[in-house]
């Protein structure tokens, strides 16, 4: 199940862009992963430009303007409990969610391919004890398991990665196992056996490309659910240390006034979020439709 | 000219497709898959397709069932089903026809029963469904309908999930379920490509029965021509999407005229091919795609006979061939290809000098033992025996091929030999290499490059991720003979040549070659480390008929320059017999006869050898095979039988002794052996499985030729063809000449008495064992259609006595 489909020899598309390009292209195809293309595309946009584009300094209270103003000519999605600038702190926000979502995600698969394909290329005793490590770990609550080990280790960025690294791990081995279990039985790879490839090479280079396809669309999807995880993790107050403009720690922060049905402070860093979830997701719909066709 | 196919008079044809275009819808484009296909369908009569994948065969199938999907539709001219056009048909019309009137069988058998559903209620649904009777009634009618279709203990195959029951017994149970309702038209798509081929030979004999029985028209699509042959009364030819030629089954097989036709006929190997004296012809170049067909006639581009300007106009129509009512094609040189010239451009080849023995395999076993924990700790240990006693020797520059139906160990054989599995007993020798323990990663570079494997799915051989070049440069890399990276590129580009693909080729990735092309690379990198010994595990068995030729040339084009032993693993006995030096037939772990390829193809025979010859479908007309069908199943690898595996399904069976004792090895010089506990004498006995009659118009019966049948018969298959094992007797019935032997001096009964071990003449029989052998052999045969020359047989030993 490779992810692009260049067609063969003689067809009717001749191939100027580069192969990485051509491939990641493709999407055009698919029109819902088109749309989540251009949200994801969209955040990624804002928060490169951040620090030019923001209006105001995401930590500097305007209390020129007032405390929780509504959304008006110069403060655009007006102002939080602390007189900032919410759209500078959620074009701020961005910037965080954008990196620690895809280092604690590509953390999270280089850990569990490296178990998942041991697991499903040796079999036997260390496929058994791999896979009930990932079973402990996966038959925790994923929510008290991250606060846990928050609390214990301390709030940073790190930490983050390290909790996602450990909770996410577990599943992408489990995809890996899938998939190399699948692909082990292939004759190219019975070909390099033959021909006295080691363990390591025929994992690396002849089975995990096969595998891509998978990993590709789970690795969007699960990176929107990182990014729900750290949203979730400010919200407990478990997540980067204030004030740093983070998007779940801004809907916490607001929380008092929610209650009191002011609901615009929570409602911009919510949406936001959501949608950058809802493009992953998308994305990744994109990426499996585009994949099947051919 | 079309509008004139089968133009008769009287009944009404069951299915009619005039002029019928159909057409895919991609995302760039409008696919013409099929276009202006023509078929008339007589009540009761089977119409064969035959043509290449992509051809449109199974295109017309679906269109027929009116069942093309979202993407296909029918663009022009319409499919009459007992005079009404399908297309106009309503979604609720449709469903009442499907399965009742039309009834479609697949080729798995596997996906086609729902897994969650017993056979039974599978098989009641379809009454009940369409003719509204009550569950009970559907059940006998489903129970008796089962019996029909010759499944053994109908009662407990209705009880069955679909996953309890063998592919064979599936595909019975399918085609029963496609007859329980008595449809007019049975659409059959390649229905035993998934089966073995001596459960394949029980599937067709019962849809041949199907037609005469139930008065069922049939159309039967297959790539295989034999199969058509043997079940069909006429044919279409189809290339690219149109019917190239149509005709009689006997129009066709014996005087082609379409040059595709021609062509698909030259690149199987019939019997009398011979790879050194009559070597197949392939079909240059390939099938156009289906957006990209040449104007005029789709064939031009590959066509020896193209001539521009008229096989390029547009508006190509079928034409009548002269004197033989309803045979067509589509050619305008029709008359004016002089192709007796054309053969006769082929030059014949020396035969190769085998050299010195290369592999030496001596009591081979492999046992894997599986090991289930049970409750308690209590260990079941059970033992798979896929390899016992295996013994041969394949010389320099030989082909040995290892036929086999699946589960007879062939594939562990070669694993062992690969070193990714280890013997249990026994020896491997190549060269002066002991390697039946040696697990590869022990091997040292040098061994492994000795040693290299052709795979067979050309969709596995190579890895997706990789450039062709690349997959090939890292073989040599690691076979370290080439230390730069220049001289491996070199090295690469001279595979390229050798496996005649353009060097470019080394940059592209697998998916934007063609199956054919993929083999390619695949023997490319099989023979990258010059080894000594390839192993070829069925390297053509997936590819078009008209690739295989190629690739089959190729490889032993290869091989005979390299001069390397050839391991060619088959259950394709056409193939083995054109291209093998020696034969070794496997079942069940267990070799059953070995020897060379002619002494494998003329008797005497190992029951089972004797049993895969008659199943193995032939694509020429002349051919006559004596019908060997067996019953039963393949027993489980995991329960064999006690004493020869074979004896559970064997017509010659001896009770008592055949089940409970391993049979002998019998020798019979020049390394021809056969286990069996079968007499010698009964064995030198047999008839030739294939005979080739020489002229249709000789008389058929004994009577008339029987100094000639006799004299066939009394020396064992009338002087075998070199290495095609085909005796001529001319037209004869070989049942009724054996009856009407005239009495022989007999000699002293041979019970008991010491069999020579060089016993290349067969030993005259008393009166009585011809008879015996007679009936044995008519009981063996389908009783519907012998009984009448047992009694014949009979007659006329009561005539002699």
């Amino acid at each position: 199940m490779a992810v692009e489909t260049i067609p063969a020899s003689g067809g009717r598309r001749t191939a100027i862009l580069p192969g990485w390009l051509s491939s990641i292209l493709l999407i055009r195809e698919s029109s819902i992963g088109t749309v989540g293309a251009l949200i994801v595309l969209f955040w990624v946009l804002v928060a490169l430009t951040a620090p030019w584009l923001a209006p105001y300094d995401p930590n500097k209270n305007l209390y020129d303007i007032g405390v929780a103003a509504l959304p008006s000519a110069t403060n655009w999605l007006g102002t939080d409990e602390q007189a900032r600038d919410i759209l500078s702190r959620i074009m701020w926000g961005s910037r965080i969610v954008l990196t620690i979502a895809p280092l604690a995600t590509v953390c999270g698969y280089a850990v569990g391919i490296v178990m998942g394909l041991l697991a499903g290329y040796y079999r036997g005793w260390f496929d058994t004890i791999i896979m009930q490590v990932c079973n402990v770990i996966l038959s925790f609550p994923v929510l008290v398991l991250y606060v846990i080990i928050m609390i214990k280790f301390g709030p940073s960025a790190l930490n983050i990665i390290a909790a996602v690294t450990f909770i996410a791990s577990p599943q992408v081995a489990r995809l890996v196992r899938s998939q190399t279990l699948e692909l082990r039985e292939k004759d190219y790879v019975a070909a390099a056996k033959m021909r006295g490839e080691p363990g390591w090479y025929i994992m690396l280079v002849e089975i995990l490309p096969n595998a891509r396809g998978p990993l590709i669309v789970d690795g969007c999807l699960r990176m929107g659910y990182t990014a729900i995880t750290i949203g979730v993790l400010g919200f407990l107050g478990v997540g980067l240390r204030p004030p740093d403009p983070d998007w779940g720690g801004m809907i916490r922060d607001t929380y008092s006034y929610l209650l009191g049905g002011q609901i615009h402070m929570a409602l911009a860093p919510a949406i936001a979020l959501s949608s950058l979830v809802v493009g992953f997701s998308l994305l990744a719909d994109g990426v499996r439709e585009v994949s099947l066709k051919d | 000219m079309t509008k004139g196919i089968a133009d008769v008079s009287g009944p009404q044809p069951v299915l009619e497709c005039r002029n019928l275009h159909i057409s895919y819808y991609t995302r760039s484009s409008e696919v013409p898959a099929v276009t202006g296909f023509n078929l008339k369908l007589m009540p009761g009569e089977a119409h064969g397709i035959v043509g290449e994948s992509g051809c449109g065969k199974s295109t017309v199938a679906f269109a027929i069932m009116n069942y093309l999907g979202k993407n296909g539709a029918i663009v022009g001219g319409e499919i009459l089903f007992e005079g009404r056009d399908i297309a106009k048909m309503s979604q609720d019309e449709l469903r009442r026809i499907r399965g009742s009137k039309i009834a479609m069988v697949y080729q798995e058998p596997m996906s086609s029963l729902n897994p969650a559903m017993r056979i039974g209620r599978q098989l009641a649904e379809v009454p009940v469904y369409h003719e509204n009777v009550s569950w009970e009634e559907a059940y006998n009618r489903s129970e008796a309908m089962l019996a029909n279709v010759r499944l053994p203990d109908p009662k407990r195959i209705m009880d069955a999930y679909p996953h309890q029951i063998s592919g064979g017994q599936q595909q019975r149970a399918v085609i029963a379920m496609a007859l329980l309702s008595n449809p007019k038209l049975l659409l059959l798509d390649e229905p035993t490509t998934a089966l073995d081929v001596t459960v394949e030979a029980g599937i067709v004999d019962l849809i041949k029965e199907i037609s005469k029985k139930f008065g069922t028209s049939m159309i039967y699509i297959s790539h295989n021509l034999g199969l058509i042959a043997e079940t069909c009364d006429r044919i279409t030819v189809m290339y690219s999407g149109q019917a190239v030629e149509v005709g009689k089954i006997r129009d066709v097989f014996a005087h082609m005229h379409h040059p595709y036709t021609r062509g698909l006929f030259s690149s199987i190997p019939l019997p009398g091919a011979d790879k050194n004296a009559r070597p197949l012809i392939s079909i240059p170049g390939q099938l156009p795609l289906p957006y990209a067909r040449p104007p005029g006639c789709t064939f031009g581009p590959r066509c020896s006979g193209f001539q521009a300007g008229r096989c390029d106009k547009p508006g190509l129509e079928m034409q009548a061939i002269a004197n033989v009512p309803g045979h067509f094609a589509r050619c305008v040189r029709l008359n004016e290809i002089d192709w007796e010239a054309a053969a006769k451009t082929h030059k014949p080849r020396a035969p190769i000098e085998p050299g010195p023995v290369v592999l030496r395999v001596a009591d081979m076993q492999k046992h894997y033992t599986i090991e289930k924990m049970g409750v308690f700790f209590s260990k079941d240990v059970r033992k798979i025996k896929a390899n016992e006693q295996i013994t041969f020797e394949a010389r320099e520059a030989e082909t040995v091929a290892i036929v086999g139906e699946s589960g007879c160990g062939k594939s562990t054989f070669a694993k062992v030999l690969m070193g990714l599995e280890q013997a249990t007993a026994g020896t491997i020798h190549l060269g002066n290499l002991e390697l039946g323990q040696v697990p590869v990663g022990d091997r040292d570079a040098g061994t492994i490059a000795k040693l290299q494997m052709v795979f067979q799915n050309p969709f596995e051989t190579l890895n997706p991720s990789h450039s062709v070049g690349g997959q090939i440069a890292r073989v040599l890399k690691r076979f370290g003979t080439l230390p730069t990276a220049k001289l491996r590129r070199d090295r690469v580009n001279e595979l390229l040549d050798i496996v005649k693909l353009p060097r470019d080729f080394a940059k592209r990735l697998p998916r934007q070659l063609s199956g054919g092309q993929k083999q390619r690379i695949g023997i490319a990198r099989a023979f990258a480390g010059n080894p000594k010994l390839v192993v070829a595990d069925e390297p053509v068995s997936a590819l078009d008929v008209s690739v295989q030729a190629a690739v089959t040339e190729l490889l032993m084009d290869i091989q005979r320059t390299n001069r390397t032993t050839m391991l060619f693993i088959s259950h394709d006995l056409s193939v083995v017999r054109y291209l093998a030096d020696r034969v070794v037939v496997m079942y069940l772990g267990r070799i059953m006869e070995q020897g060379t390829t002619e002494e494998i193809f003329s008797p005497p025979y190992h029951p089972y050898t004797e049993a895969l010859l008659s199943a193995v479908p032939i694509a020429d007309v002349r051919v006559h095979k004596r019908k060997v069908v067996l019953s039963g199943e393949l027993p489980s690898a995991l329960n064999p039988p006690k004493g020869c595996p074979f004896s559970t399904r064997c017509p010659y069976v001896i009770k008592g002794t055949c089940d409970t004792i391993p049979p002998p090895v019998r020798l019979f010089g020049n390394g021809h052996a056969i286990a069996c506990h079968l007499e010698a004498q009964q064995l030198t006995s047999m008839l030739p499985v294939i005979t080739m009659r020489e002229s249709e118009a000789k008389p058929k019966s004994a009577g008339a030729a029987p100094a000639d049948a006799s004299a066939s018969v009394a020396s064992g298959g009338a002087a075998p063809s070199r290495a095609t094992g085909i005796s001529t007797t001319p037209g004869a019935a070989n049942v009724a000449a054996i009856a009407k032997l005239p009495p022989v001096p007999q000699p002293p009964h041979m019970n008991g008495t010491p069999v020579p071990a060089n016993l290349r003449k067969p030993l005259p029989l008393t009166d009585a064992e011809r008879a015996r052998l007679a009936l044995e052999r008519l009981q063996a045969n389908d009783a519907s259609s012998s009984t009448e020359q047992a009694q014949q047989a009979l007659d006329a030993l009561k005539n002699q006595s």
